[in-house]
């Protein structure tokens, strides 16, 4: 973290130069033919066995897209069992998330401001970090019962701690040299934590939000594969396997890994706007 | 009038600035140098009330400073991490003006006029990593100038800058200088740069325990030109002397 705050200059030229010439050694096509060819080879070796447990790809997208992403376009092709299924499960996490990144960027700026809160606090962040966060949905059981608060709790809860820890170090390593310039122009506390230590600590509070988003998406599948859920993509996936519909089962999987994949891309593209002038100089000029 | 009354200042048992007693009159610039070490950067802090408390006092106008005062400005050496590098040029040298409450456009005003008065044109809405060396301590210059300080404090500003930039910006804070009777503290430990930007020189001690060693005023005419001046032989002489001063000899 602290070379992130070196010279821009210098930082700018390095910064922009290896991820420009890592797209470019590895040109689109390249990048993306070594899924289609593990994809191909899925297929084929799928084919040739005729398994029931182990349908060939296409079959599986193709199964996913009658079964929720055949409806009409004013309802974004959305069938209403696609409605029904995904929307909750989107709308369960995005709640636990943005919860989570609301109160983990607050209070680990809080934290990580205050020498005495992070001496106090960071013992018990490193413990409640370490605990394995699905391990916690019992004890939200308890004391949610089943449920969407359940459910959204244990989201947020889990999620919570990777963007706290990395706010908190984040706003820490603010420059001291800008905090003595903050001074001088006698900034109020507020115009501080706006123009200096939230910008300082963007790199790190993104790192902890990319953790946190993977998080959340396990924590939103975990939490609805318990009983007393009755729609989302954990449900579908204990529902389908009771039935033992294989190729409904391999369809939530892919729909998981595409909706991971969107997530974390949307993400990125959020970072790399707010995040992007200071590092590529170029962009912006 | 700035004021310091035999300023001590240590670091846990490191004894960095040992009695340090001097008097700037309004508009002068006062070179403090010293070689490497000698607390010069503590002595610009503890007058930029950034480091306060510990022995001795420091008065501004007559009134102790015990926080940072009023219509001061610090230019750091290190532009690229004093200036702010997600913020644009203009919205940087804009940020002091936020204190005399003006709205958005008077302050966008005021730091675009600074800035052509520093010698940058055209720049204003770039960021401050797009800019060479010389160009971001413009910057910092224009944001310590946009809220007309009374006391300007410069610490080796022009450290890390090529012969060539540094020639630049010294002529300009002289300009500078000149036209505003801005008090300026500038510390550096070049010592053709403090005789040629001074008007007086005073020379530290090498640590721990800086004191003052010498006390010069600086008998060179105010139009100062980078060739003619240095070639002066009171300029050789005075430079002969700071550099006796902080070699000890």
């Amino acid at each position: 973290m602290k070379a992130g705050h070196g010279e821009p200059v210098i930082k700018a030229g390095r910064g922009a130069a290896p991820g420009a010439s890592r797209a470019a050694a590895v040109p689109f096509l390249l990048r993306w033919s070594v899924l289609t060819a593990a994809v191909v080879c899925w297929e084929l070796a799928a084919r040739a066995r005729g398994s029931v447990y182990f349908p060939p790809p296409l079959r599986i997208a193709r199964h996913a897209r009658d079964l929720w992403f055949s409806g009409p376009a004013g309802h974004l092709f959305l069938t209403s069992a696609g409605a029904g299924t995904i929307l909750p499960s989107l709308g369960r996490m995005a709640a636990g998330f943005a919860l989570a990144g609301v109160a983990g960027i607050a209070l680990g700026i809080a934290v990580g401001r205050s020498r005495r809160a992070y001496a106090l606090c960071n013992p018990v962040l490193q413990f409640a970090r370490a605990v394995p966060p699905p391990a916690l949905v019992p004890v939200f059981v308890v004391v949610f019962d089943f449920g969407t608060p359940m459910q959204v709790a244990s989201i947020a809860f889990s999620a919570v701690w990777p963007v706290l820890v990395n706010s908190a170090e984040g706003a820490r390593a603010t420059d001291p040299l800008r905090l003595q310039v903050a001074a001088v122009l006698r900034l109020t506390a507020p115009e501080r934590l706006w123009f200096l230590i939230l910008p300082s600590a963007l790199p790190r509070i993104f790192a902890g939000l990319r953790l946190s988003l993977s998080l959340s998406l396990i924590l939103m599948v975990f939490s609805e594969l318990l009983p007393g859920s009755d729609n989302g993509i954990g449900f579908t996936l204990t529902d389908a396997q009771t039935r033992s519909d294989l190729l409904t089962v391999w369809s939530a999987l892919l729909l998981l890994g595409a909706l991971g994949y969107l997530l974390n891309t949307g993400l990125l593209a959020v970072e790399r706007r707010l995040v992007g002038p200071r590092t590529s100089a170029g962009r912006t000029a | 009038m700035l004021r310091l009354d035999s300023v001590s200042r240590h670091f846990g048992d490191q004894h960095v600035l040992d009695g340090i007693s001097l008097t700037v009159p309004d508009g002068q610039l006062l070179s403090v140098v010293g070689p490497s070490g000698c607390g010069k950067s503590t002595l610009l802090r503890t007058i930029a009330g950034l480091l306060p408390g510990e022995e001795g006092t420091v008065t501004l106008d007559g009134t102790p400073v015990t926080g940072v005062p009023d219509r001061l400005a610090v230019v750091f050496q290190e532009y690229g991490r004093s200036l702010l590098p997600w913020l644009t040029v203009r919205d940087n040298v804009a940020l002091p003006l936020r204190r005399q409450g003006l709205g958005r456009a008077a302050r966008r005003a005021g730091a675009e006029a600074i800035l052509e008065r520093v010698g940058l044109h055209g720049v204003a809405r770039r960021r401050p990593g797009e800019l060479s060396g010389g160009m971001q301590q413009r910057v910092a210059l224009a944001r310590a100038l946009v809220c007309r300080p009374a006391l300007m404090l410069m610490d080796e500003p022009f450290g890390s800058l090529d012969a060539g930039t540094r020639e630049d910006l010294e002529d300009l804070l002289l300009e500078v200088h000149r036209s505003d009777g801005t008090t300026i503290v500038f510390v550096t430990h070049d010592i053709d740069e403090s005789v040629y930007v001074g008007d007086r020189v005073v020379v530290l001690s090498p640590g721990p325990g800086s004191r003052v060693v010498r006390d010069l005023p600086v008998g060179l005419p105010a139009e100062r030109d980078q060739i003619t001046t240095r070639s002066l032989p009171d300029f050789v002489a005075l430079r002969t002397e700071v550099g006796r001063a902080v070699r000890g000899t």
